[in-house]
């Protein structure tokens, strides 16, 4: 069976926000101009907690938005996301300091998508890169400028965090993920060929004449 | 998991409860992108959707167009005089060779009905019936539905009554069982001539009545009177209809504070709708247009992303 492991208990990850919290407020010298945006399903509490806590320590409340990178993947016609969230950036985008944050930083591809999504809004000033923990994997030129830990991990292992809002419980696991399994956003390691040469066989399609040839099949 | 239990959207019966509550919250997120200064995502980059128009429409052309669009997706319109099969190529041909372009979807509003049936399975692409003959038009119901869905919430439970052409209208053909897939009620209120020879089939009340019937709707949906689809006069005149099944100020006073009249579009001002009528309900009637992107974009985003997920195809 999966043995779990621990890496980050409650504390730990109250502890990495706080940090990430200060080093965002040294970097942006202030909360002036800047805005948080979290990436759902976790993301998004964290940016909330980050923006708690830069209310406390500075007394201004900086604006948060929420993303959903569903309709930026480059791999939609692999897999569909299985639950929709809203996107709501309820600030202008335009001239501002935007600290992007997710939970776990692996292959890049997410945030990849998230950078797209923002640009559709306007023309911010930086966009910076919050993440609580980084496995590493980076299959993009892609690095967080603040990081809560750092997890060396395989790549076959499942890297994740659960919070106290959606989960019960507060903690960053690592586990073995089963064959085939998703791992992240990263695409299904498996045999099967993938979309961009699930057309080479067209020409077999139209020889052999059957008028139901489904794309399945054709691959 | 994503997408639907369909490969393609031929009618509405091809689709559950779940598949249609699917549809709507996938609607809801793109209805924030229309309202977006760039109303433009990625998702569909690279994708083929051709428009196969083979019959006269231009709000439902160009909402399936800007759907498209507005996911990236390359869009076709063929239309009209422009088409092959006014050179007498069969459906059938077209549809192979629509396919040797690869194109990924089509969509088919046709004079006959069954024929998004017949494309389907001729074709490899996905295809969305935009309209076949007095058939269905499933689309403009999703987007009906998705309409009640913001208005009131829910769809389970609300007592729809549904004014005019029923014997001749596609969009009661495809709204009457999506009601009764969602649970609500139905009640269809018309002319007997305007009524199949037997309206039990439809499965709902039948009513002839609309003055007696209004103080109980939440939602009245009138149906357009479609003079081009009436061949033998059904009612004496259009006057007469409208006295006694067109909404008009009167009825609306009688109308629960929190109902809704909906109407496919485009409205005969004076028939279905008195002009205080229309505006009245102006807002609602185009806030069903704008609910029809949405729901078109989420149709294409469900029906051609996810390819891989294991359709019941």
């Amino acid at each position: 069976m999966n043995s779990t492991t621990t890496i980050m208990d409650a504390k730990a990850i109250d502890r990495a926000i706080t940090r990430i919290t200060h080093e965002i407020l040294e970097y942006n010298k202030g909360p002036e101009g800047l805005a948080l945006v979290g990436i759902v399903t976790r993301g998004d509490i964290l940016a909330q907690q980050i923006a708690l806590r830069i209310a406390q320590i500075e007394t201004m409340q900086v604006p948060v938005g929420t993303l959903d990178i569903s309709f930026y993947r480059d791999d939609v016609a692999a897999h569909l996301a299985p639950e929709l969230h809203t996107t709501s950036l309820p600030f202008d985008v335009n001239g501002r300091t935007i600290v992007l944050v997710d939970d776990v930083l692996f292959t890049g591809r997410t945030i990849r998508a998230a950078l797209d999504a923002i640009m559709d809004y306007g023309r911010p000033a930086e966009i910076k890169l919050a993440v609580l923990v980084d496995r590493g994997h980076r299959e993009l030129p892609i690095r967080a400028d603040f990081v809560g830990k750092n997890v060396p991990s395989e790549p076959g292992e499942h890297v994740r965090l659960f919070l106290e809002q959606v989960d019960g419980r507060s903690s960053v696991e690592v586990w073995k993920a089963m064959p085939g399994e998703r791992i992240g956003s990263a695409p299904v390691p498996s045999s099967t060929t993938k979309a961009g040469t699930t057309r080479t066989s067209h020409i077999e399609a139209t020889k052999s004449d059957t008028t139901r040839t489904s794309r399945e099949e054709t691959t | 998991m994503g997408g639907l239990s369909s490969r393609h959207l031929l009618e509405i019966e091809a689709l559950n409860s779940r598949d249609i509550d699917t549809i709507i919250t996938t609607a809801q997120s793109f209805k924030e992108v229309n309202e977006r200064v760039i109303k433009k995502l990625p998702t569909l980059r690279g994708r083929t959707v051709v428009n196969l128009f083979l019959e006269p429409s231009t709000r439902t052309r160009t909402s399936f167009e800007l759907a498209a669009k507005r996911l990236s997706a390359d869009a076709i319109n063929m239309s009209g005089s422009a088409l092959a099969t006014v050179k007498g190529e069969s459906l059938v041909d077209t549809a192979k060779t629509l396919d040797a372009m690869d194109c990924d979807l089509v969509v088919l509003r046709h004079a006959y009905a069954g024929s998004p049936h017949i494309l389907a399975r001729t074709m490899r692409a996905r295809v969305i019936n935009a309209g076949d003959g007095k058939h269905q038009h499933p689309t403009q119901t999703l987007l009906d539905l998705f309409t009640m869905r913001q208005h009131f919430g829910r769809i389970e439970g609300l007592n729809v009554g549904i004014v005019g052409d029923v014997a001749h209208s596609r969009v009661a053909g495809s709204l009457l069982p999506a009601l009764a897939i969602m649970g609500a009620s139905a009640t269809v209120i018309a002319p007997p001539t305007l009524l199949p020879a037997r309206p039990d089939v439809l499965g709902a009340h039948v009513c002839t009545d609309l003055d007696s019937i209004l103080p109980e709707l939440d939602v009245v949906y009138m149906l357009r009177v479609q003079q081009e689809r009436l061949g033998r006069s059904p009612f004496p005149s259009l006057r007469e209809y409208a006295q006694l099944f067109g909404i008009n100020s009167q009825r609306l006073a009688t109308l629960k504070d929190e109902a809704i009249i909906m109407h496919p579009g485009p409205v005969n001002r004076g028939v279905e709708l008195s002009s205080a009528a229309v505006d009245t309900a102006k807002n609602l009637l185009l806030y069903q247009v704008s609910a029809g992107v949405a729901v078109r974009m989420a149709l294409m985003y469900l029906l051609l992303g996810g390819e891989e997920d294991g359709f019941a195809a």
